[in-house]
This record gives C-alpha cells, sequence and structure tokens, in this order.
C-alpha cells in the first residue's frame, strides 16, 4: 500500500447517506444499476443476497445496512459497485455513483477518531478536496475477517 | 535446448509409460511363461529411459537402465520370473514413480536409488536363485508339446463348450520352399477362415520372420474336420506335409503340472501375442485380456481449455434459456422455428461438451491392483482383485475426487473384509478372497461398487461400538435396521477394528469417505452378509456442472430442487395432514413423511399460506423421505450450477444457484440438510 503515499490516486466516488466515499479504481470491476437480487436465507442481515453479474453469481451486501445506517428504497440513481478484495468478488448497494477522481497523495490524511456516523475501523483515511470530503473505504474491513467469519460461525 | 517446454509432455507419458509397465508386469505375474508381456514392459522402459536422458534426470535414466537390463535377461530367458524377482521390479518402478512426482512438483529427480539399483544388479549377475540356464532342450524338442498359459487354456475351455473343438496342425514346408513367410502367410489365411488361431510353435513373429526350419505347428479352435482343414491346407503351393490330430486338453493341464514340479525344464516360447483375437471368441471369459492395439487419433488438450469451453457453453445455455422464454412471448413464428432449432443443436453440444470431458475410470482403477497386491503381501492374506467396467467414463471434476475415498474402501475390505487364509479355510472357504471392483453406467449415474467375498460386518459389534462412542443410544439401537446398523460405520469417529493396523483404522475413515461423496452430489450404501461379505455401492452424477431440477415457486421467490433428489410432487388436502412428535406428517404409500415447510426454514417474506391444498415435493435421502412445502411446481428445466461464491460458503441447505432464463438467479436446494 505504500504506493499510495508517493502517487496520485484514482478513486470511485460514491453516495451513503449525503457523505462521500471513495474505493480506488483498481479495486472496481464495474458499477451496475439496481437489478433483482435474489435473497439466500440464512446470511447476515447486510447480505442482501446474490444477482447475475454477466453469467457469474456475485453475492451483494447494503453497505447502509452494513455500516448500521437505516436502509432506504432504490431509487433511479440507486448503484451496485462490483468490487474485488482478495479473490473475492462482492457487489455494495450505495445510493448513487457519480465521479472518477485523482486524489494527490498528500491530500490523503489518517482517519480522524470520529467520522461522521461510520466507524472508524472501516475507514482507511480522508482525503480533503476543495470543498469536499471523501472518506477512503477500507474495503478489506468492509468485506472480510469478523464479518466473513460471522457469517461461517452462524452456520457452522 | 529449452526443456521446459517439454516437462509436462515428459511428465505425462512418464506416468503414462510407468502406468503401461505396471499392468504389464502384473499381466507377467499372472502369467510368467508369456514373455511377449516382458517385450511390452522393456519397450515402455525403453522409451522412459531415452526421454529421461534426453531431459538430464540421470537417476531416472540409471534406474530404468539398470531395469531394462533385467528385463531384457528375462526376454532373453536368462532369468525366470519369480514373485521375488518382480517383487524387485515393483520396487524399482515405485522408486521410478517417485522421482517421476518429485519431478512434476518441480523436483530436479534425485532420489536415492543405490539400493534398488543394487538388488537389480544382483538380479542382473544371475546371482538370484530363479535363474536358470538357457532351454536349449525345447529347440531339440520335436514333439513339441503345447504348453498353456491359463488364459489360453480358458480360451480353449470356451470355445469348446460353444461346440468348438480343437485341432493339432503339423506343417511341413518342402525343402526347396523359397517364400516361407509367404506359404506361412498362405496357411494361416486358409485357417483363419475354418477356425481361429489359437497358438503357434514358433511365435507367429518368428514365422514371419522365418525364424524357423521347415516345420511349424499350429493349435486351432474349429468347427470343421481334420480331413476337410488338411486338404484345404494341402491346397498351398510348397508344402510337403500336413497333419491334423485332434488336441487334448487334458494331456496339455497333465503335461502343465508336471512341468511346473520339474521346473524350468522346458521354458514357454508361445506366444499369445493375438489376444484381441481370442477374445472375440471368449469375451465372456476375460474381456478385458488386453490392451487395445489400435490407438485412436488424439491430441492432448490442456484441461483449462476444456474448462473454459465448458463456461462458455454455460453461458449459451442460459441465453438459450432466455431466448426460448422472449420467443414463446412473442409468438413469432420465425422465430419460434430458429430458436428451436438453435436449442437442438446447443443440445447436441452440450453432450459432445460433455463427452470431451468424460474420462474412463480405468485412469483411477489402474493403480489398485498394485495397491492390493502389496497390501495382500503385507498383511498375508491371499487375494484377488476382480476389476469390471474399467472403460466406464465419468466427468473429470469426478474422477478427481473419487480415487481417495476408494482406495479407502479397498483398503477397508482388504484389512477388515477379507480374513486370514488360515480363518477362511475354517469357514470352508478357498484361502483366497476376492475383491470385487466394478463400475457401470445406470440412467444419469454412474456406479461403483466394492465388494469383497469377507467376513461381514456384524451388527453387535457395530451396535456395541456405536453406543460405546456415544453415538446411538441403547434404546435407538433395537430399532435400526440392519442396513441403518451398517450406516453407522460412517458416522463420524467410528472404527470397528479391535487393533488400529498401519491399512486402515486411524479413526478418520469412512465418514471422510462419506462426506467426500456426498460433497460431489453421490451416495453411498452398504449391503453385507455375515461370513459372506460385503458391498459398498457409491452412486455417482456423470456430471457435476448442468444439471436437471424442478423449479418451485414459494412466494415471490423460485428455488430448484436437484431432480436425482425427488421422487415425486403431490398435492394434498389440508386435512389429511397429521401431527406425530408435535411434527405435521402425511401418510405417504404407507409411509409416514414428515413436511417441511419452506417458507418457515427460507425466511421467506410473505402472507402464511391459507390454501386447502398443499404442493409437496417428496424428496428422500437414503431410505429416509420428507415432504417440502411449496406454493407451486414451475417445471423441470436443464440448469447450469453454480458456485455462491467464497463470500457465502455453507449457507444452509444451499448447494449453489443458477441463472435462469429469466436472467435472474435461483438458489438450488440440498434436500440432505433438510432430512433429519
Amino acid at each position: 500500500m505504500s504506493d499510495y503515499k508517493n502517487q496520485d490516486l484514482k478513486v470511485i466516488v460514491f453516495q451513503l447517506n449525503n457523505e462521500e466515499y471513495a474505493v480506488p479504481v483498481n479495486q472496481v470491476g464495474s458499477i451496475e444499476r439496481a437489478q433483482h437480487i435474489t435473497r439466500v436465507p440464512s446470511t447476515k442481515e447486510f447480505v442482501k443476497g446474490v444477482i447475475n453479474l454477466r453469467g457469474v453469481v456475485t453475492p451483494i451486501i447494503d453497505l447502509r445496512s452494513r455500516f448500521g445506517l437505516e436502509e432506504a428504497a432504490h431509487t433511479e440513481s440507486t448503484r451496485i459497485i462490483i468490487v474485488y478484495m482478495d479473490e473475492l468478488e462482492v457487489g455494495i448497494i450505495v445510493d448513487a455513483a457519480n465521479d472518477v477522481i485523482d486524489i494527490p497523495a498528500n491530500f490523503i490524511e489518517p482517519p480522524p477518531e470520529v467520522v461522521g456516523t461510520v466507524e472508524a475501523e472501516y475507514i482507511r483515511g480522508v482525503a480533503k478536496l476543495e470543498n469536499r470530503l471523501l472518506i477512503l473505504l477500507n474495503l478489506h474491513k468492509v468485506l472480510n475477517e469478523e464479518e466473513a467469519n460471522s457469517i461461517k460461525s452462524m452456520e457452522g | 535446448m529449452d526443456v521446459n517446454e517439454y516437462l509436462d509432455i515428459f511428465i505425462e507419458e512418464s506416468k503414462e509409460n510407468l502406468q503401461m509397465v505396471n499392468d504389464q508386469l502384473l499381466r507377467l505375474e499372472e502369467t510368467p511363461n508369456d514373455l511377449s508381456i516382458v517385450g511390452e514392459v522393456f519397450r515402455a522402459a525403453h522409451t522412459l529411459k531415452g526421454m529421461s536422458a534426453t531431459m538430464g534426470f540421470q537417476d531416472l535414466a540409471d534406474l530404468t537402465h539398470k531395469m531394462e537390463n533385467v528385463l531384457d535377461a528375462v526376454r532373453n530367458e536368462i532369468i525366470l520370473v519369480t514373485p521375488e524377482m518382480l517383487d524387485v521390479v515393483f520396487e524399482a518402478v515405485e522408486a521410478l514413480e517417485a522421482i517421476v512426482v518429485d519431478i512434476a512438483e518441480g523436483g530436479q529427480g534425485n532420489h536415492d536409488v543405490a539400493e534398488v539399483v543394487e538388488k537389480l544388479g544382483t538380479i542382473e549377475a544371475g546371482e538370484w536363485a530363479g535363474s536358470i540356464q538357457t532351454n536349449s532342450e525345447s529347440e531339440l524338442d520335436n514333439a513339441r508339446i503345447f504348453t498353456l498359459d491359463e488364459f489360453e487354456t480358458a480360451v480353449l475351455q470356451e470355445a469348446k463348450e460353444t461346440g468348438y473343438h480343437h485341432q493339432e496342425i503339423k506343417v511341413k514346408l518342402r525343402e526347396d520352399c523359397l517364400l516361407k513367410a509367404a506359404r506361412v502367410f498362405m496357411v494361416f489365411e486358409i485357417l483363419e477362415q475354418v477356425g481361429e488361431v489359437i497358438k503357434t510353435i514358433p511365435t507367429v513373429e518368428d514365422l514371419e520372420n522365418e525364424q524357423f526350419d521347415q516345420a511349424f505347428t499350429i493349435l486351432i479352435a474349429t468347427k470343421a474336420a481334420g480331413e476337410d482343414i488338411q486338404a484345404r491346407v494341402l491346397k498351398v503351393s510348397e508344402i510337403e506335409e500336413v497333419l491334423v490330430v485332434p488336441f487334448d486338453m487334458e494331456a496339455d493341464h497333465k503335461n502343465n503340472r508336471v512341468s511346473d514340479v520339474i521346473k524350468n525344464e522346458t521354458i514357454e516360447t508361445g506366444d499369445h501375442e493375438d489376444p484381441q483375437e481370442a477374445s472375440s471368441l471368449s469375451n465372456a471369459v476375460k474381456p478385458k485380456a488386453g490392451r487395445s492395439v489400435v490407438s485412436s487419433k488424439t491430441i492432448r488438450v490442456n484441461i483449462d481449455r476444456l474448462d473454459v469451453l465448458m463456461n462458455l457453453f454455460e453461458e449459451l445455455v442460459i441465453d438459450r434459456g432466455r431466448l426460448e422464454q422472449i420467443s414463446k412471448s412473442l409468438e413469432h413464428n420465425e422465430l419460434e422455428e430458429t430458436v428451436e432449432r438453435m436449442s437442438r443443436i446447443s443440445g447436441d453440444l452440450q453432450s459432445i461438451i460433455l463427452n470431451m470431458r468424460m474420462v474412463p475410470i480405468d485412469q483411477v482403477f489402474n493403480r489398485f491392483p498394485r495397491m492390493v497386491r502389496q497390501l495382500a503381501r503385507d498383511l498375508g492374506k491371499q487375494i484377488k482383485l476382480d476389476v469390471s467396467g474399467a472403460d466406464t467414463e465419468l466427468d473429470r471434476t469426478v474422477i478427481d475426487e473419487i480415487g481417495d475415498p476408494l482406495v479407502h474402501l479397498i483398503r477397508n475390505a482388504i484389512d477388515h473384509g477379507i480374513e486370514s487364509p488360515a480363518e477362511r479355510n475354517q469357514k470352508g472357504k478357498p484361502p483366497e478372497g476376492t475383491v470385487e471392483l466394478k463400475a457401470y453406467h445406470s440412467g444419469n449415474h454412474v456406479f461403483i461398487e466394492i465388494s469383497d467375498d469377507g467376513a461381514g460386518i456384524r451388527r453387535e459389534k457395530v451396535v456395541q461400538k456405536a453406543i460405546h462412542s456415544g453415538i446411538i443410544t441403547h434404546a435407538q439401537a433395537d430399532k435400526l435396521t440392519d442396513k441403518q446398523v451398517y450406516e453407522l460405520i460412517m458416522a463420524s469417529g467410528f472404527s470397528t477394528a479391535d487393533a488400529v493396523s498401519e491399512v486402515s483404522g486411524r479413526g478418520v475413515g469412512l465418514d471422510v469417505v462419506k462426506s467426500t461423496i456426498e460433497s460431489i452430489g453421490g451416495t453411498i450404501e452398504i449391503d453385507s452378509v455375515l461370513d459372506q461379505g460385503s458391498t459398498f455401492s457409491i452412486q455417482l452424477p456423470l456430471t457435476l456442472s448442468i444439471i436437471s431440477v424442478m423449479l418451485v415457486q414459494i412466494q415471490e421467490e423460485k428455488y430448484a430442487i436437484p431432480l436425482n433428489s425427488i421422487i415425486e410432487t403431490a398435492i394434498v388436502k389440508k386435512e389429511d395432514i397429521m401431527h406425530a412428535h408435535n411434527k405435521k406428517v402425511i401418510d405417504f404409500r404407507e409411509k409416514v413423511v414428515p413436511l417441511v415447510f419452506l417458507q418457515d426454514i427460507f425466511d421467506i417474506p410473505g402472507p402464511p399460506e391459507s390454501n386447502d391444498y398443499y404442493s409437496l415435493v417428496i424428496v428422500r435421502k437414503g431410505e429416509k423421505m420428507a415432504g417440502l412445502v411449496v406454493d407451486s411446481f414451475i417445471g423441470q428445466q436443464e440448469v447450469v450450477l453454480k458456485s455462491l461464491g467464497d463470500y457465502l460458503t455453507g449457507t444452509y441447505a444451499i448447494s449453489g444457484a443458477t441463472i435462469l432464463g429469466d436472467g435472474q438467479v435461483a438458489l438450488i436446494m440440498d434436500s440432505n440438510d433438510l432430512i433429519k
């Protein structure tokens, strides 16, 4: 991850509950419109189910639910961002995805103690750009570790 | 030369050659007199030596070279085939295999072969007890009595039963005959019109090379009369004399025995070089007598490419479903026709692609004969392995998984099933135990059966053990059927062997076998009769990637239930539902079948069902059944099985997903989880 410090970081910017988040573009496979999601029984609350992503059955999680926010009805602007992380391919539901921007490395700061309503462990840093504040997601934490474990242990 | 490029091919071919050596050595052990087998082994070993030297694997080349020397001596009848000598050769083959495996895993192919090389050297030097003088005697022996191996005897026996009789034909060519081989050929042609040539002295090869004086002898199975044959053969020019005498098998038998006793006095020079032809006469006797010599035109394709092809095709299947749906709703004639055509073609394509991935189960079976041989020796038991249906084909993915469970079951049969020779004698059984390995197709499944004629499963012992290990209670034990008791031995943490032996019984065991088989969509059943033996039958799906399912709807959700677990569908009235132990059950064909309400199990949102009728899908798991309550049946369909991915692992009662014609994902139910 050291290369983030030295060069610009190209990120996808999306909205969630009126805040702007960002994920590195190299971890994003595609951005999809909201579509039919097939529910998978006995999974975690935030796992919404699976979709058919061009022939690949892809699990979908709702980021609002994942962050403990209230879920919102899907709208015209709702998007599913397909992200790759450690060989996992997961779609995350966000309110809107609207931008691809370059963040100069020196604009990125470590996460402050408290950022909005999202628990700090899911955040890798924040970037201040003119009048915007972007929250850089730590996808590893969002998708993995205790969550993945808890899914397994629940069924195990 | 950049050898890396050829490494894969080298490894593949080395494995094949070693397998060939292995198979032929086992054949040789059965028919030690058949030196044509040695020739085959020699050829395979020679190829291996050449390749390994080219690739720079010195240890491999050296060891093969030594082995080749021994084989050469056997071929030239300097060394006699004995079990002890074969042991050493097998040891050498094992070492060779270890080296090849090492190379395949990226090693340098270095292996300590000194010990084996020395043993081979001992044999080669002729210090082995079994070595003999060259058999000048049989050269001089004009009477030339046929000595037959077991196989040829069986062929003759079979021929006799089907109304053929055996004639020994002595043919003498004129001394001034120029083209001896041509005359031989003509004689053969005539004889083949009237019967089957079983054997010749000297061998066909020698005859063709004119390596004989004036006379040769042929043994044939025929329906024609002796005089008739004689007259026919005499029509060939340059033949001086033809003598036809009926061949007496009994006399030969005696002769055989005598020659066994005196041992090594005469060495069999006969060559059953044409097993194909012979076995056409006696298919029933030994259908797998020889490897097919006709090599078909094949190319090697990397399995990854086939996987890619399969994946692409799966997407096509999904789109096909979608097209079918669209054309149905549009009711456009031409479109419908085109789509129908396309469906048909893609159906053909599907069977071809699936076929391409099919490999004969022989790939797994072929390592067993040696394993059984070794185990039998280690345990001091006499065991015969009967393999049938080795050409049965299965999807590669299934083949990859099934090897270990089969090894385990065979070990189990040999260790726990077959008794020691002494014990067998006491029970009045032949000292040699038989393990039968059988594979066959039936419907959409392949069955593999492993049966032994050993001790069988002792019910009380299993029950006792199961109670002891806390798998069942005393009360339960009395109620179990024999079959259920046998199934207990596949419960985890169960091992009945009184003493833990090297071979099996390390505590992990049949439960692993069972779970592996179930993980590839198969089932396993046990049948056993005390003191007569046990049979483990495994049922496997032909392929793992495209399966037939029944689509059902529950509220707004669609689920797919694999057809192979469904017995039938039924609609029952609400008032026909009974209660037992607080559970809802129905009386289905005289059996009490519990109902499983999928809406509750899967937490499907929606108002509770308020119909007067329940739609049921009756599923089974072994002997047990359950009725799955659904809202409606949609229909039967071929679907592509897809995994849910690594993120959602171990979901309860869901084994995977599939994509339907409308592009939506439907989950595939694992009814095994639902039946308790």
